[in-house]
C-alpha cells in the first residue's frame, strides 16, 4: 500500500489527507512538531482573548483521525533523504515514504533587528507563539506596554488581542498608512482611524531600530529608527510578514527559492515530492496572484487539487477568482476579484469608492476604465455574497451591471440597514461629474 | 501551555478581567436586592411589603442595567466575548457551580416544597418569600400570590433586565435586538400580564399563556383544563380551539416560512430566558458527536412520551356512549392513529431519500406509538390504562419531564450544561418544530462560498450544540432540526460566512467536497459525484 507522508498538519496538509482518504485506501501519515491535532491557526487570537479554549479551535474531534485511518505523528523532521525516501527526525527515528508532501507553512519574518530574539519578543503564527505571549503578557500588571512591529493582518490581530486584556499597545507601521500596500487609500485611512478609536497608539511611517534588554535578557524597551525615541515595554510582537518554513530541507536537493519551488501540478523537482500551502512557491505567478500565497484559502485549494494528482488524476492547480477576508478589530473585510492599492495598480484600473458617514463601512469597486469591465470589490463592514461576485467575474460583467445589482449580493444579517441605494446614487453622481 | 486557560478555580482571583468600580457598585446593589428576597424567605417581617418588594426588584433590575451599560457602552460596537472562558461564572468555575447549585435548589423547592417559600396552605395567609409578592399580586389580579406568581415575576424580571443587557451587547445587530424585544414583549404580556387580567375578567378560566403551545404546554388538554374551558361558554371554547389550531395550523405554516426560530427564539418563554439570562452560558453546550446522538434519542423519546401521555389523558375522560358527545373513545383513537399515519406516509413518500437511514428510526418510532395506542385501547378500563392507574402516566410526565427536566435540569444547570439543555434534549415542542424545519421549511443558514476559516467561533457560541463549523468549512448550508435561529453564529463569525435566510426549498441542502473559489473544472468533477 502506497504510503503518503505529509509534513505539516495545517489546513493544506489536512485538506489533502482528507481528500486522499475519500479517493483512495492509501496509507496516510501526517507529521507535526507543533501540536498533536489539527487546529485553526487563524483562531489563535481568540484563545488569548478568552472567546474560546484551544480545544475549540480544533475542527475535528480526536476520534476523527483514527476513524479515517489518518495516522498522526508528533515529531520534527530535520532531514529528508530523497534517494532512499527516508525522513529523519530530531528525536532520532526515521520514516519511509512513497510520496512526500511538504506543507510546513510559514514562520514570522525577522529582519535582523538588534535584540530580536530576547525574552518577550514573539511572532504570532505558531501555537508556541501564543504560549510565549501568555507567559509574558498575562495582564497589564506584568506587561505594562507592548510594541507591535509590522502593520499587516497579523499585527492588527495581535493589537486586538492585547487590547482585550487592557494592555497598552504601540503599533509601529513602516508604511504611511495601515496596510496600504494592499488597500486603497480611502480604506486604509478609515482603518487608521478605527485603530486609534480603540486607543491603540498607531505610529505610521515608523520603523524599529533596536530592542533593548534588561539584566535578565528580557525586553525592556524599543528604540525607534526615525526619532531615536525609547519606548519602555515588556513585549515586542514581530509581525512584519511571514516566510516559508523550509530550513529543514535546505540540503535535501529539493529546489528552493524563497519557498519550495513547484510547477502547476504542485510537484517539486524531485519525483514523488510535492509542496502545498504557505511554503510552496510557483515558478511563475498565476495571473495576479503572488508566487507564494500565504493564505488559508489557497492552502485549502492546493490540498483539494493535489489529492487528485496523488490519486491518479493529474490535475493542475488552477485557482478560480481571487477572494480573501479579514477582520480589523470590529470591521470585517472581504474582497472578491482584484482591487489594488496605490502600489502595483495597473494603469487601466479605476476605482469607485463609497464610505458611510459612520466611518466603519465602505466599499471600493475596481473596473477597467477602457472596457468598463468589473475587476473586483473590497467591502468593509458590509457582508457580501461570494457566489454572486464569482459569477459576475466569470461572466465579465461591466461595472454598471454590478452597481445596479449590488443588493443581490448583500449578505448582512436580516433587518440590517441597507446602503445599495445610497451607494448607487454616489456612483451615478461620480459618473456625472467625471 | 495547558489547554486549561481557566485559572478560575481560585476564588480570590476568579477573573482575568477586572471590573470597574461602577460595576462593583451595581453588583452590590443587585446583591442587596437579592438579599432582601433571602430575608423574606427567612420570614423577616417587613413593615411595608410593597415598598420592600419594589426596592428589591428595583435594586436587582437597576444593578443589571448599570452593570451592563458600563460593560458595553464604554466600548465601541462589536462582538463582546472577551474573557468569556476566563470568567469563573461562564466557564464552569467555582462561581458557575455555586450559581448552578443555588438555581437547582430553588427549582426543587419551588416544584416540590413550596411551603418552604411560605405558601399558605388550606386558606392560611402566605408567609415568607411568597407573602412579599402579595401586594403585586393583589394589584394585578386581586388575589394572594402563589409560588407560581413569585416564579413568574422573577422570571419576567430576569428576561427584561438581561434582555436589556443582551440588546446593549448586540447594539450593532438589528436581528438580535428585534428578537430580544420580541421575547421581552411575549414574556411580559402573554406569559405574565394577560393571564392575570384574564383571571380578573373571568376567574373560572384556567391559567392560559396563549403562546405556550401543546406539547410544551402539556396540561392544556388535562380534564380540569378542558372542563374549565368548556364551562366558560364561547370564550372558553375559543381559547381551546386556539390551542388546537396553534399546534396543527399556525405552527406548521410559520415554521415552513421562517423555520422554528419564529417560536424558539422570538416567542417562547423557555427560549426567552435562555437567550437573555442564559446568554452568558451559551458556549457551555457540548458540540461532541456523542452529545448529538444522545440529543436525538432523548428528545424524541420525550416526544413519544408526551404524545402517548396526552392521548391517554384525553382518552380517560372521553365517554363510550355516542349520545353523550360525538367525540367518543373509538372516534378519538381512530383520529389519532389516522393523523399519525397520514404524517408518517407523507414523510416517507416525499422525503424517503433525504432521510436515509434515519427513515428506519422514524418508522420504528411510528410503530411504537401506534402499538402503544392500540394496546391502550384494547386493554384500557375506565381507570386503568396500560394496566397502570389512569393519571399515573400524567403525573409521571409532570414530575419527570415538566418539572425535573425542564426546570431543575433545564434552567438550574445553565452554568454547567449551557442555556438550552431543555430545548435541546427535552422539549417535545422543539422536536415537532425541528422535524418540520428539517423537512419542510424555507429556513437555512447559508454558508458564504469558500470564506470559512474554521476558527470555531460559530460552533463555540451555538447554544444548541450544533457544530456549525463542520458545515461552514465544507461550504455547506446548515439545515438542522435543532437550530433555533438565534443568529449568534452569524454575528460572531469574523469572516461574514453565515446568514440566516428564508429562501426556496431547492438547493437548501447542498453538500460539497470542493469549495467555491477553486478550479471550476475540479469543482464540477468532484461535486457531481
Amino acid at each position: 500500500m502506497e504510503h503518503i507522508v505529509i509534513i505539516g498538519n495545517g489546513i493544506s496538509g489536512v485538506t489533502l489527507a482528507r481528500h486522499v482518504r475519500k479517493l483512495s485506501d492509501k496509507k496516510i501519515t501526517i507529521i507535526s512538531a507543533e501540536t498533536d491535532f489539527f487546529f485553526s491557526r487563524t483562531a489563535l487570537m481568540y484563545i488569548y482573548m478568552g472567546h474560546m479554549k484551544f480545544e475549540h479551535t480544533q475542527p475535528y474531534e480526536d476520534w476523527f483521525w483514527k476513524k479515517n485511518r489518518i495516522e498522526l505523528k508528533k515529531g520534527f523532521v530535520n532531514k529528508v533523504e530523497t534517494d532512499t525516501k527516508t525522513l529523519h527526525f530530531a528525536e532520532g527515528d526515521t520514516l519511509q515514504y512513497d510520496k512526500l508532501i511538504i506543507a510546513t507553512g510559514s514562520k514570522p519574518n525577522k529582519f535582523g533587528w538588534p535584540g530580536q530574539d530576547l525574552k518577550g519578543t514573539m511572532g504570532m503564527y505558531h501555537k508556541q507563539d501564543l504560549e510565549t505571549l501568555e507567559a509574558h503578557a498575562p495582564n497589564n500588571k506584568v506587561c505594562k506596554r507592548a510594541v507591535i512591529v509590522g502593520g499587516g493582518l497579523i499585527g492588527i490581530e495581535l493589537a486586538e488581542m492585547l487590547n482585550s486584556r487592557n494592555i497598552p499597545v504601540t503599533f509601529l507601521v513602516r508604511e504611511d498608512s495601515f496596510w496600504n500596500g494592499v488597500l486603497p487609500q480611502g480604506e486604509s485611512e478609515m482603518i487608521n482611524r478605527h485603530i486609534k478609536n480603540h486607543h491603540i497608539d498607531l505610529r505610521l511611517s515608523t520603523n524599529l531600530k533596536a530592542i533593548n534588554s534588561d539584566e535578565n535578557g528580557n525586553v525592556k524597551s524599543v528604540i525607534i529608527e526615525e526619532t531615536g525615541e525609547e519606548l519602555e515595554c515588556n513585549v515586542v510582537g514581530l509581525t512584519a510578514g511571514v516566510t516559508p518554513n523550509i530550513d529543514f530541507i535546505k540540503d535535501s536537493g529539493i529546489e528552493l527559492g524563497r519557498g519550495v519551488k513547484v510547477n502547476r501540478f504542485l510537484e517539486t523537482n524531485v519525483p514523488d515530492i510535492y509542496s502545498i500551502g504557505d511554503c510552496a512557491e510557483q515558478h511563475e505567478a498565476i495571473g495576479n496572484r503572488r508566487p507564494i500565497e500565504a493564505v488559508w484559502y489557497t492552502g485549502r485549494m492546493m490540498g483539494e487539487t493535489l489529492a487528485q494528482t496523488i490519486c491518479g488524476n493529474p490535475t493542475e492547480y488552477k485557482p478560480g477568482h481571487w477572494f480573501n477576508s479579514a477582520k480589523f478589530l470590529d470591521i470585517e473585510y472581504q474582497t472578491y476579484g482584484w482591487v489594488f492599492g496605490e502600489r502595483g495598480r495597473p494603469e487601466y484600473e479605476k476605482h469607485f469608492h463609497w464610505k458611510h458617514e459612520d466611518d466603519t463601512k465602505c466599499i471600493t469597486v475596481a473596473y477597467d476604465k477602457n472596457t468598463n469591465e468589473f475587476l473586483g470589490i473590497n467591502t468593509f463592514g458590509i457582508r457580501m455574497r461570494h457566489e454572486n461576485f464569482d459569477k459576475w467575474l466569470t461572466e465579465k460583467r461591466d461595472v454598471d451591471y454590478v452597481m445596479n445589482h449590488l443588493s443581490e449580493a448583500n449578505f448582512d444579517p436580516e433587518f440590517y440597514s441597507r446602503f445599495e441605494t445610497e451607494i448607487l446614487k454616489a456612483y451615478t453622481n461620480q459618473l456625472q461629474t467625471a | 501551555m495547558s489547554n486549561k486557560l481557566n485559572h478560575s478555580m481560585s476564588l480570590a482571583k476568579p477573573d482575568a478581567l477586572e471590573i470597574s468600580n461602577k460595576q462593583k457598585i451595581a453588583l452590590a446593589a443587585g446583591v442587596i436586592g437579592l438579599f432582601i428576597l433571602v430575608l423574606a424567605l427567612f420570614n423577616t417581617s417587613f413593615p411595608n411589603k410593597a415598598v420592600f418588594l419594589t426596592l428589591s426588584l428595583g435594586l436587582i433590575i437597576g444593578g443589571i442595567v448599570v452593570y451592563s451599560r458600563d460593560a458595553y457602552l464604554t466600548k465601541l460596537e462589536g462582538i463582546k466575548n472577551d474573557g468569556v472562558w476566563f470568567k469563573s461564572i461562564s466557564s464552569r468555575g467555582v462561581w458557575g457551580w455555586i450559581v448552578g447549585v443555588i438555581l437547582t435548589t430553588f427549582y426543587i423547592v419551588l416544584y416540590f416544597f413550596p411551603k418552604y417559600l411560605g405558601l399558605g396552605s388550606d386558606g392560611e395567609a402566605n408567609t415568607g418569600l411568597i407573602s412579599l409578592f402579595d401586594p403585586l399580586s393583589h394589584l394585578l389580579s386581586g388575589r394572594n400570590a402563589s409560588q407560581w406568581f413569585v416564579y413568574g415575576t422573577l422570571y419576567t424580571v430576569a428576561i427584561l433586565a438581561f434582555g436589556y443587557k443582551f440588546m446593549l451587547k448586540y447594539r450593532h445587530n438589528r436581528y438580535q435586538q428585534l428578537r430580544t424585544v420580541s421575547v421581552m414583549f411575549f414574556q411580559l404580556g402573554f406569559a405574565f400580564l394577560i393571564p392575570e387580567f384574564m383571571y380578573v375578567m373571568n376567574n373560572d378560566l384556567p391559567y392560559y399563556d396563549l403562546k405556550s403551545i401543546w406539547p410544551l404546554n402539556y396540561y392544556i388538554f388535562d380534564e380540569w383544563s378542558v372542563n374549565g374551558f368548556l364551562s366558560n361558554g364561547n370564550i372558553g371554547i375559543a381559547l381551546l380551539l386556539f390551542g388546537i389550531i396553534s399546534i396543527f395550523v399556525i405552527t406548521p405554516i410559520l415554521t415552513y416560512k421562517y423555520g422554528k426560530r419564529w417560536y424558539c427564539s422570538w416567542v417562547c418563554g423557555c427560549g426567552g430566558l435562555a437567550e437573555t439570562a442564559g446568554d452568558s452560558f451559551r458556549q457551555l453546550s457540548s458540540k461532541k458527536m456523542s452529545a448529538w446522538k444522545l440529543e436525538r434519542w432523548l428528545i424524541h423519546t420525550v416526544l413519544v412520551f408526551s404524545i402517548v401521555m396526552t392521548v391517554a389523558m384525553i382518552y380517560t375522560y372521553l365517554g363510550y356512549d355516542k349520545n353523550d358527545f360525538w367525540l367518543t373513545r373509538d372516534v378519538f383513537i381512530s383520529l389519532v392513529v389516522g393523523f399519525l399515519t397520514l404524517v408518517f406516509a407523507a414523510v416517507m413518500y416525499f422525503k424517503r431519500q433525504e432521510l436515509g437511514k434515519d427513515a428506519k428510526y422514524g418508522a420504528i418510532g411510528y410503530f411504537i406509538v401506534i402499538a402503544l395506542l392500540l394496546v391502550m385501547h384494547f386493554t384500557g378500563t375506565t381507570d386503568h390504562l396500560f394496566y397502570i392507574k389512569a393519571g399515573a402516566l400524567r403525573s409521571a410526565y409532570g414530575i419527570y419531564i415538566g418539572s425535573i427536566f425542564s426546570g431543575v435540569i433545564g434552567t438550574g444547570f445553565y452554568p454547567i450544561l449551557g442555556n438550552r439543555s431543555w430545548c435541546r434534549f427535552g422539549c417535545p415542542m422543539a422536536a415537532i418544530l425541528g422535524f418540520q424545519q428539517r423537512l419542510f421549511s424555507k429556513f437555512r443558514i447559508t454558508t458564504n462560498g469558500g470564506q470559512c476559516i474554521s476558527c470555531g467561533n460559530c460552533s463555540n457560541s451555538c447554544e444548541m450544540g450544533i457544530d456549525v463549523r463542520a458545515y461552514a468549512q465544507k461550504g455547506e448550508n446548515i439545515v438542522r432540526s435543532s437550530c433555533v435561529g438565534c443568529g449568534v453564529c452569524s454575528a460572531v463569525c469574523p469572516r461574514g460566512v453565515l446568514k440566516l435566510e428564508n429562501d426556496s426549498m431547492e438547493g437548501r441542502i447542498n453538500p460539497t467536497e470542493i469549495l467555491l473559489g477553486n478550479d471550476v473544472d475540479l469543482m464540477d468533477l468532484v461535486n457531481k459525484k
